[in-house]
């Protein structure tokens, strides 16, 4: 008999993520193409009906994310894929998703925006995209893969997550790990953890707006279930005008996530509780990480960092620790400062450093990062 | 039915194709929507299956009840997949779905309650008003030419098209029988009279004027086809557009998945 082991193989980010959907159980993508995510349709594409799972390419991103809605409610695990554009396009959808509390995966391949942008280069502009994006009062899951290995495991987690707590995910990774080929390994498929939502029993009617997150019919399954993204009751009835039926209801979604956010939260952490400079990022820019710490300790810094895997609910916990002990704090993203307020706001008590670089895909070297600290040291 | 009170002003069109419809499901043999999953967007039409229809519904966004539509009869090909929404939910903002759906021939049918008008938030000009008519946002008169929807789902590739009028419910009735037992995309247009926020500003004194208007300016398919396009300007065609075969979606979908277990690798890596 043939021993189960771990294989390896040679993939890219996105191939990662199509293989991981596939063992996490996705039957069902429907999406638009969009650089840089299409090697994640196409690879879906042969592989879903392989296993009697349906693909779709949809006229746009507002349907691809409307059947991706319908596929989860007809009871299978969906996704799609897109980038900057399409995930703008999708908003609104993924709101409706939330207050439906429906579960699936949003892959977000993020590219340099706004508007067009730079379709084929890489960026981090979407990450409060990612969580305010629709509009109203909603809480969002996001996660950030730094490499294809977590690509493929940050896909199945986006999966276990929505499932768990029946809203979507959005796994928001960028061009660089989408395309950086490089060595995954993959644990025999029984060993991988899978979650799956939670069904009603024969005579429930409540399926709505709990905190513990009530059971999830399928159609067709004789519950009679009424969805609805205007404001509802437990038993999925419209109530449009009643403002206590929508505090309760928009409380209870918020808290289901808010709650958990220590479950939900992942980062990586080195050093942080002996540490006098301190950096915090994500996704392909954390990759710096690694290098620029060992320069700067070679040169006698302490210090320490917190790499979010897990970017909404915000990391607070594990940043307020490296803030405890880093008097400053070192942010390095390809945007802006997004991540960078979120730090100000959960450390106040550190100096914030911004290390910010746009367009063309340009990563942030681990020299930039270690000579922004020796810098900033001074 | 749900025990709910219905949400539609009264003489209201949508009454009657509530009506009409239940009368033509339960025609069919059909004592419950066990079935049945249907989906809507936003507006008038778009309330009459949810909550109201004790039955799976799943009432989406402006414009979007196609896209889930589409997926839910892909994974449930045994269930009748039933869209109900107005003229802006369907040929306005989600007029892109309308046509892919109708090219796509997906299996579903879709009932267009056309009231000429955004009645929900208050009758302002649709793509469907017709031309010259004083609505909340066209003070002095639509200026644009309306859409033919159901001439549009036939061009598109629809298995079925047909339109009727509040004013044609035995017809109507018939045509949602004939719909319900038709593979493919299907789509009826009913054009409902909507007296709150179209009949009193263009200019019908009542609901019985408006069906009036509805019988008098309806002329068949039949005889359409022998009048100039000047005197239809102001007629309703009434009747069946199309009625054919074509291969659906889902036969098409589900030929590939034998397919690709056939010539498809098993392994990933």
């Amino acid at each position: 008999m043939k021993k189960k082991r771990v294989k390896t193989h040679f993939w890219s980010g996105n191939e990662a993520c199509v293989e991981a959907a596939m063992a996490a159980g996705c039957r069902f993508f429907a999406g638009y193409p969009i650089s840089p995510s299409n090697e994640i349709p196409e690879g879906l594409s042969e592989r879903l009906p392989q296993v009697d799972g349906i693909f779709l390419q949809m006229e746009d991103e507002l349907a691809s994310i409307g059947a991706v809605m319908g596929a989860s409610w007809a009871g299978w695990k969906a996704m799609t894929a897109t980038s900057g554009p399409g995930f703008s396009l999708m908003q609104e959808t993924i709101g409706w998703g939330f207050m439906t509390e429906t579960p699936c995966v949003i892959v977000d391949v993020q590219r340099v925006g706004p508007g067009t942008g730079q379709a084929t280069r890489g960026a981090q502009g979407d990450v409060m995209q990612a969580r305010w994006g629709t509009h109203g009062d909603y809480a969002a899951i996001a996660l950030s893969p730094n490499s294809a290995q977590e690509m493929f495991e940050l896909t199945i987690r986006a999966f276990n997550l929505a499932e768990k707590y029946r809203t979507p995910v959005i796994l928001l990774a960028d061009e660089t790990i989408g395309h950086v080929r490089e060595q995954v390994s993959t644990p025999p498929l029984e060993n991988i953890e899978i979650v799956n939502r939670k069904k009603p029993k024969a005579g429930d009617k409540v399926f709505f707006g709990l905190e513990q997150v009530a059971p999830m019919p399928t159609v067709g399954d004789g519950f009679n279930v009424a969805v609805t993204g205007s404001t509802h009751d437990e038993y999925g009835v419209r109530f449009t005008q009643d403002a206590t039926v929508h505090r309760r209801m928009i409380e209870k979604l918020n808290a289901k996530i808010n709650n958990h956010a220590d479950e939900i939260v992942e980062v990586e952490d080195y050093n942080v509780d002996n540490c006098k400079v301190g950096i915090v990022s994500f996704g392909c820019t954390s990759r710096a990480i690694y290098e620029a710490v060992e320069l700067a300790e070679a040169e006698g810094i302490d210090v320490g960092f917190v790499r979010l895997k897990t970017i909404w609910p915000f990391p607070e916990k594990p940043v307020r620790r490296l803030a405890e002990s880093a008097k400053k704090i070192f942010v390095a993203e390809m945007n802006l400062g997004q991540v960078k307020r979120e730090v100000e706001r959960v450390a106040c008590q550190s100096e914030i450093i911004p290390l910010t670089k746009i367009g063309g895909g340009e990563l942030i070297t681990p020299e930039e990062l270690y000579a922004k600290i020796v810098e900033g040291g001074k | 039915m749900r025990d709910l009170r219905l949400p539609f002003c009264p003489g209201c069109g949508l009454f009657s194709l509530s009506n009409t419809f239940l009368r033509a499901v339960y025609e069919l043999g059909h004592e419950n929507f066990d079935k049945f999953c249907f989906t809507s967007g936003i507006g008038c039409s778009s309330w009459i299956p949810s909550p109201y229809f004790k039955a799976d519904s799943i009432h989406t966004l402006h414009g979007r009840s196609i896209p889930p539509a589409t997926s839910i009869k892909l994974i449930h090909p045994d269930l009748n997949v039933v869209v109900f929404g107005g003229d802006g939910d369907i040929v306005g903002i989600g007029l892109s779905h309308f046509i892919h759906a109708a090219r796509r021939n997906t299996d579903i049918l879709v009932i267009m309650g056309n009231n000429m008008v955004y009645g929900m938030t208050g009758g302002q000009v649709a793509p469907t008003t017709p031309l010259n008519t004083r609505t909340s946002t066209t003070p002095y008169g639509s200026f644009e030419h309306p859409l033919d929807a159901t001439k549009l789902a036939v061009a598109a590739g629809a298995a079925y098209s047909a339109r009727w009028t509040t004013a044609h419910l035995n017809e109507l009735k018939e045509s949602i029988k004939k719909a319900l037992q038709t593979q493919g995309f299907r789509f009826i247009e009913v054009v409902t009279h909507c007296p709150t926020a179209y009949g009193r500003r263009a200019g019908f004194k009542n609901i019985g004027e408006m069906l009036k208007y509805f019988k008098e300016n309806a002329v068949t398919v039949q005889q359409a086809e022998k009048m100039s396009p000047e005197t239809l300007e102001r007629k309703i065609v009434v009747g069946e557009f199309v009625s054919r075969r074509r291969t659906t979606l889902v036969e098409a979908v589900y030929a590939k998945l034998k397919e690709a277990k056939v010539t498809g690798k098993q392994d990933g890596d």
